[in-house]
């Protein structure tokens, strides 16, 4: 069972605009660099999805993989912050204006190091962002120091030994709150790109920790970043195909090892059971799979957590349809009859 | 007048015959959480109603309960409302501060207490008014808990006869409060009564003091400065509001939340046309606030200290990517945790300058509730002409006591949404580049995500005029240049300096925020007191206007009078200012963490003028 809608180079998606239109500018990031590869799959999922660039704010911290949203999306706005701070960068602009589609790009230094507490509250919120993760286990562009999420006993290419337990982006956003949760790598273009298309469909925090191995400092023998490494422990707890809501087709499959999840724009997200007791609407069922396969060794990956009726953020405040950032000034300074009430309440 | 319910007895020394009239200030030394709010408010007020110009400080702990506090009244006639230095009449009701406020006390000065204190034999040079507060307590609360609460009530019924303020404007003002807790009311009016009757009855008036209707308070409100603040952002139509709890800064976003919540819903579908967000920190509030000032909101936050502090990454980011952000500081004593409850003008330096590398914001310096108001709406129209972070510094004196003022103007001119990218400009201009000064004035158009115009890479990074990443020594150097120029642009566009120049005076004052109000007293003290004639420069901004400098030269020596140790602001002029000129500054400096009072700063001017 494959994704239905690949679309070959050349044609046009459903608002006939050619790839090409969803590209951004030349990497400056390493040859090989597995975070190349998921800026390619992010220009494949916004084509194939037909999203309007100018839809989309991309939205990043700094590091490496913050370097990225220059590399996609050109026709998008987007905001490169501080270090650490994209999730309230992000929070501001998608409150200011609700009908944008949020992608953020962060890496585990940026997410588990310095921006932890942002991660943490964004998670909480359930803020409507796709948060991609570009995990490398190190720091690449202060050339190489260790992150939070290398795991123990992981080695260095200057032979530094990480000898403190590693922080599980995805474990943590699941019990934040945080309504999809998914791991991938960025040397699975299937995989990603299901993940990332079901992601653009869903209202509320995605959260999307990439495995994105860095060939220049974390690509050797005893690092559990390398792409042999993450290629040989890459455990799929379920596959993944996703039917937009554009795409009338029928996908048979066999309700017992498969799950369908109906996401909020109308697109169905078929996911088939590979590990027994993969349950991705059941999140004590998510928390304990991530725990058996960490202890294992294993990357668990695929969509790990997901509730698509989970309400974001935006639903929460309530806020009118129109983007607050666009409310004219007779919806947002009120009458002198008002001032005039609180002027005699006052007297 | 003659209040009608003052016994004869206590008729001939009351009102009518006090010396001073409507020219005291009243300290009330309480615990805090003791209730004692009511019983203050009540004291403001029905002098605020008695046409009397009042003020009301709160002193207090950074504590919720059970640690001393004070809240001193200022009543004066010919407005000069801020904190007097000598405390004219003390309410002693505090056990563990008892003995040390009535040893600071002014000689003559009046106290009233408890015999149990064992204070009202300590000076001969007191007037003391001795008041069996438990024994008139019991006889209306049978309930012990109760009685303490209402305890403090009694004091205003004694003041209420003491210095002839009408027992009938206290009844108002504590229907006022207490309006819709008929029982709490009708106990709180017992009190009243009984402190008064006993009052009438067994003292006799031996101090000067007096209070007496006038009429300088007709249609005045009484408002703290943070909910003034928080009316100029619900009137400006703020959208984004993000922020984290700290004192005393906390007051402006929750009343701006209860405006919001009362005045902001859609009419037709009863949602919200705005977004409130407790952030994690000051971090995040201010990162909240960027991002939806770059998605086109009105964003605001409010602070004090240590959020700005924190927030110095993110202002350098709004600074140098060129985004809007209203930002309040609501100073208290730093630096660190400092003294949380108490106030000063500590952050002006680094406001000014907050961030790593160069950088220079606008502050608007209110010094009384209807410019928290004013310069609240004004700064969200300054961020979004300027595309830039602008901060209110107003102080804990301001922003959490209690202030006369006129009611608020409705705001007659138009949000200012500032240079946004229209498709006439983009066909009209060769070629749109997000940072190219087209205008001359440092400052140029934006676009906003969805607006269907070019999209704008937005970063922290080196970019050169068209907003692409630049690591380049000229475009470096030509960005930072337009933003010098930018900052020129402000001179001219942010509130100017309010100047009275007298004739012949040789002595100049500059002063900023709540240091008027000292600053407004020294001056007829030093006239009166003295003959001596000053001209005064309240700076309402900064960046400076050319007037700051016409001022100093126009003047032999010129006072700058702040609420910090290191005259932060006479080192900004100093920095900036012809050094000709400057030269002829002195500085004046307070930092006590008790507002500034008028005596302290007559004393620092005539030790320069008047050496021994």
């Amino acid at each position: 069972m494959g994704t239905p809608s690949s679309t070959p180079g050349g044609k046009t998606n459903r608002l006939g605009l050619a790839i090409q239109t969803y590209r951004g500018s030349k990497t400056t990031l390493c040859a090989g660099c597995g975070h190349n590869a998921i800026s390619e799959r992010i220009v494949d999922a916004f084509f194939e999805m037909g999203v309007e660039p100018a839809q989309v704010a991309k939205f990043s911290g700094i590091g490496c993989s913050s370097k990225s949203p220059a590399y996609f999306l050109a026709g998008s706005h987007g905001f490169n912050a501080v270090h650490g701070r994209m999730p309230s960068i992000a929070t501001g602009a998608l409150l200011a204006n609700r009908r944008l589609l949020g992608i953020g790009v962060s890496g585990d230094g940026d997410t588990g190091a310095i921006g932890i507490g942002q991660f943490v509250h964004l998670m909480r919120r359930n803020v409507p962002l796709i948060y991609i993760i570009e995990d490398n286990g190190c720091y690449g562009l202060t050339k190489g120091q260790l992150s939070p999420t290398a795991d123990l006993g992981s080695v260095l290419k200057n032979g530094v030994v990480s000898d403190l337990p590693p922080l599980d982006t995805c474990t943590l956003a699941i019990e934040l709150g945080a309504s999809f949760v998914a791991r991938s790598f960025s040397g699975d273009k299937k995989q990603l790109l299901a993940i990332l298309k079901a992601a653009i469909s869903h209202r509320g925090t995605c959260l999307i920790d990439v495995l994105s191995p860095c060939v220049t400092f974390n690509d050797h023998e005893g690092s559990t970043r390398s792409y042999a490494y993450v290629k040989d422990h890459d455990e799929p707890v379920g596959d993944v195909s996703f039917v937009p809501f554009f795409d009338d087709i029928t996908v048979e499959y066999d309700a017992g090892t498969t799950a369908e999840v109906r996401m909020h724009d109308g697109s169905r997200l078929l996911l088939h059971k590979l590990a027994a007791d993969y349950e991705p609407t059941d999140r004590a069922q998510s928390l304990a799979l991530l725990r058996d396969y960490a202890t294992r060794g294993e990357f668990a990956t695929g969509i790990l957590y997901i509730d698509p009726a989970a309400p974001s953020f935006v639903d929460l405040l309530g806020l009118v349809d129109d983007p607050l950032a666009d409310l004219p000034q007779a919806r947002t300074r009120p009458g002198r009859e008002v001032l005039e009430t609180i002027m005699a309440s006052l007297r | 007048m003659i209040p009608s319910d003052v016994a004869p007895s206590m008729a001939p020394a009351a009102a009518r015959d006090a010396l001073i009239l409507n020219d005291c200030s009243i300290q009330v030394a309480t615990v805090n959480g003791s209730g004692s709010q009511t019983a203050n408010l009540v004291l403001i007020r029905s002098i605020f109603q008695m046409g009397v110009p009042v003020s009301g400080k709160n002193l207090f702990p950074s504590n919720i309960a059970g640690l001393p506090t004070w809240y001193t009244i200022r009543a004066n006639a010919r407005g000069f409302i801020g904190r007097k230095k000598e405390i004219d009449v003390l309410v002693a009701m505090n056990p563990e501060t008892a003995r040390d406020d009535v040893l600071a006390l002014p000689p003559g000065a009046v106290t009233l207490c408890d015999e149990s204190l064992g204070v009202h034999d300590l000076r001969d040079d007191l007037v003391t008014y001795v008041v069996p507060f438990d024994a008139l307590v019991a006889s209306i609360a049978p309930d012990a808990r109760l009685r303490r609460l209402v305890r403090n009530m009694v004091y205003d019924g004694v003041l209420s006869t003491l210095l002839g303020i009408e027992r009938d404007e206290m009844r108002r003002a504590l229907e006022r409060q207490l309006g819709r807790k008929p029982r709490a009311l009708e106990l709180n009016l017992r009190a009243l009564d009984a402190g008064a009757e006993f009052a009438q009855a067994s003292l006799v008036k031996r101090d000067p003091y007096g209070i007496r209707r006038m009429d300088a308070t007709a249609g005045k409100i009484l408002i703290e400065g943070n909910a003034a603040a928080a009316l100029g952002c619900l009137m400006a139509g703020v959208t984004v509001v993000a922020w984290y709890p700290i004192t005393p800064s906390s007051s402006l976003c929750e009343t701006l939340i209860d405006y919001l919540e009362t005045y902001r819903r859609d009419a037709s579908t009863g949602k919200a046309t705005y977004a409130v967000v407790q952030a994690e920190d000051e971090i995040a509030a201010l990162g909240m606030v960027i991002g939806a000032g770059w998605a086109g909101a009105r964003a605001m936050t409010s602070t004090s200290g240590p959020g700005i502090s924190l927030m110095a990454e993110f202002t350098g980011l709004g600074y140098y990517a060129e985004v809007p952000a209203v930002i309040f500081d609501v100073q208290r004593v730093g630096p660190s945790t400092g003294l949380p409850t108490r106030t000063a003008q500590g952050d002006i330096a680094s406001a000014a300058g907050l961030s790593h590398g160069d950088a220079r914001h606008p502050l608007l310096l209110p010094h009384s509730v209807e410019e928290c108001y004013a310069f609240a709406i004004r700064a969200f129209d300054l961020a979004e002409r300027l595309q830039t972070p602008v901060f209110v510094l107003s102080d804990l004196d301001l922003g959490m006591n209690t202030w006369m003022a006129d009611p608020f103007p409705y705001p007659e001119v138009p949000q200012d949404r500032g240079k946004v990218l229209t498709r006439d400009d983009l066909a009209r201009l060769d070629g749109w580049g997000r940072y190219k000064d087209v205008d001359g004035d440092g400052i140029a158009r934006r676009t906003r995500p969805l607006d269907g115009l070019p999209p704008t890479f937005t970063r922290g990074s080196g970019h050169n005029e068209m907003g692409g990443y630049s690591e380049k020594p000229d475009d470096y150097v030509r960005n930072v240049d337009r933003l010098s120029r930018k900052f020129e642009t402000a001179r001219g566009l942010v509130p100017a300096p309010e100047v009275d120049t007298v004739e012949g005076a040789a002595l100049g004052i500059i002063a900023f925020g709540t240091s008027h109000w000292g600053v407004a007293e020294s001056r007829d003290q030093l006239a009166r007191e003295r003959g001596i004639a000053t001209s005064y420069l309240r700076l309402r901004a900064y960046p400076f206007a050319d007037a700051v400098e016409a001022f100093i030269a126009a003047h032999a020596r010129v006072y700058v009078v702040e609420q910090n140790r290191d005259g932060q602001l006479f080192g900004l002029m100093r920095a900036e200012l012809d050094p000709a000129l400057t030269a002829r500054l002195r500085s004046v400096r307070h930092y006590n963490g008790l507002p500034l009072d008028a005596r302290t700063v007559t004393d620092v001017i005539l030790s320069h003028e008047e050496p021994r």
